[in-house]
């Protein structure tokens, strides 16, 4: 089956590669685009054809939208796969890909624009009938006793939350109906001061979350199936570190309930091809949080535990091609787990881009490592600092753990310092080991 | 040595019937059209950005430039 003749990829890196390989076993030519620092990746010398599209700054690069268009039309490329970053949540990408005659590898612009904004995105989820963090829907008004009905209703701890704030600053936690008022009109006056804006909203304070993720697959003619979901609850900074599939203590049927939710959402909204509902979880609820529209980094360990391709479902479901399986066809074996590589210092985590001096990649069953590095691979200041991906798969969670242990320690890697002392040390953590810890884990973890 | 600044297609004239811009021998002046380069339907002039003597004209009208790709050799006057 070849859906397109030749399908330009529009990223960098280990994604690039991953798009490249997908398309080179469909039988599709390729065209990389790349910037003047990185003539050397390996899908570049992969490709059937490359060019070179700007300077070594991705908004000159990839993130130029008129040279990769230009590019497109000097190729004579049919669809562009975005990969993930850069233009892949790119609504006017999007648009302009599809204005030019071109097929964008992905959803529908609307659907890009309707889910990046977080606002729209969580009422279109709430109207689709996905369950989201309770709250009080809109602003708090000066109207104590409603405020205090509202927290009652929601249920102790509540999150005051200043509308205009973010990265965790204007917002307070309260535990008890006694600090509600209070709590609100400092709130309210730090968010005056802070941000000019004294609106503020009340939403359920989840005390012990992890990062519970579903994956979706939706085809043009209507037809969405979910495939399980991944637990990246091993997180600093909000980066992920580790990912697996599927996600500890999660039972079969808390699975197909949530995930026939999603799949429900997907054809309501008109969802088309990969993407990802991530929730927070807590006490056997899912919380929706955001939706990405693209594919994301830790999809191997879905593809390990399904055993379907996703790149290439993503670019059938472009071509306009029906899912070729349903729902009863989906089965989750074994586990996954995925461990982020980075050329980055272990204890300060400070990007080390610089050269590769040795590297040889692990193996043996089930193990996979999706990564572009090479032996003299020079790793440029410009972008990501994540190298690679280190992927073990097992009949169990024991097995995948056991096999990644022995993978990460059988890697070589010297040149660059990289984070594989701290995997080593998480694949070994007793809260690791026993599975199901929250999203603050990690961090704590890491100060004490 | 003048290298593209953009992905598109190479036109040495502003007509399929017109004659080239510059010739290996022309004499150039800083400001002069060298050659367009379409990118997204927009024709861009690409000018001399100084004055000096076309020494080689390294693509072929019609085919696609990438960005940084050398275009001509000019000796400075």
């Amino acid at each position: 089956m070849r859906a397109f003749r030749k399908v330009l990829i529009a990223n960098r890196g280990e994604i690039a590669l991953r798009i490249q390989r997908a398309c080179q076993a469909m039988g599709i030519r390729t065209v990389a685009v790349h910037s003047t620092v990185d003539r050397n990746l390996k899908h570049v010398g992969m490709a059937d054809e490359s060019v070179c599209i700007g300077p070594a700054p991705a908004a000159q690069s990839y993130l130029n939208v008129p040279a990769i268009i230009a590019a497109m039309e000097v190729t004579d490329a049919e669809a562009v796969h975005p990969g993930y970053g850069f233009l892949a949540e790119n609504a006017d990408f999007a648009e302009r890909v599809e204005e030019s005659g071109f097929t964008f590898i992905g959803p529908r612009a609307e659907t890009i624009r309707l889910m990046g904004d977080k606002v729209s995105a969580i009422n279109a989820m709430r109207q689709a009938g996905v369950p989201c963090v309770p709250g009080s829907n809109g602003p708090l008004d000066s109207d104590e006793k409603r405020s205090i009905r509202l927290a009652e209703e929601i249920g102790y701890p509540v999150l005051i939350k200043a509308a205009a704030g973010g990265g965790g600053r204007g917002m307070r936690v309260v535990e008890s109906p006694e600090d509600l008022v209070r709590s609100i009109s400092l709130t309210r006056q730090e968010a005056r001061s802070g941000f000019g804006d004294d609106t503020v909203y009340m939403e359920k304070y989840l005390t012990n979350p992890r990062h519970v993720e579903i994956q979706v697959l939706a085809d043009a003619h209507g037809r969405a199936v979910h495939l399980g979901e991944r637990d990246c609850s091993m997180q600093r900074r909000h980066q992920k570190v580790i990912e697996e599939a599927p996600a500890p203590g999660i039972t079969a049927e808390e699975r197909e309930r949530i995930g026939r939710i999603c799949t429900d959402a997907c054809q309501r909204i008109g969802y088309l091809g990969a993407g990802t509902f991530e929730f927070l979880y807590e006490d056997g609820e899912f919380y929706f949080i955001e939706m990405n529209t693209r594919i994301q980094v830790e999809h191997p360990v879905t593809e390990c535990v399904t055993g379907l391709d996703l790149i290439r479902a993503q670019i059938l479901a472009a071509a306009g091609e029906p899912l070729p399986f349903r729902q009863e066809d989906v089965h989750i074996q074994g586990h996954a787990i995925e461990c982020r590589i980075n050329a980055e210092d272990p204890e300060t985590f400070i990007p080390q881009p610089g050269r590769i001096d040795a590297f040889h990649a692990p193996g043996g069953p089930g193990i996979r490592v999706d990564s572009h590095i090479y032996d003299g691979y020079s790793v440029p200041p410009n972008y990501d600092s994540m190298i690679g991906k280190l992927i073990a798969h097992g009949e169990n969670r024991e097995t995948a753990i056991a096999r990644m242990r022995v993978a990460l320690d059988e890697m070589v890697l010297r040149g660059v310092k990289n984070n594989i002392p701290l995997h080593q040390r998480l694949l070994k953590d007793s809260g690791f080991v026993a599975g199901g810890t929250n999203i603050h884990y990690l961090e704590k973890l890491l100060k004490g | 040595m003048v290298r593209s600044p953009m992905v598109g297609t190479f036109y040495s004239s502003s007509s399929p019937e017109a004659d080239p811009f510059v010739k290996v021998g022309s004499s150039v002046s800083s400001g002069d059209t060298l050659c367009l380069v379409e990118a997204m339907k927009m024709f861009n002039q690409i000018e001399a950005e100084f004055s000096g003597k076309v020494m080689a004209v390294l693509v072929e009208d019609g085919q696609p430039v990438e960005f940084d790709q050398p275009l001509f050799v000019i000796k400075k006057d």
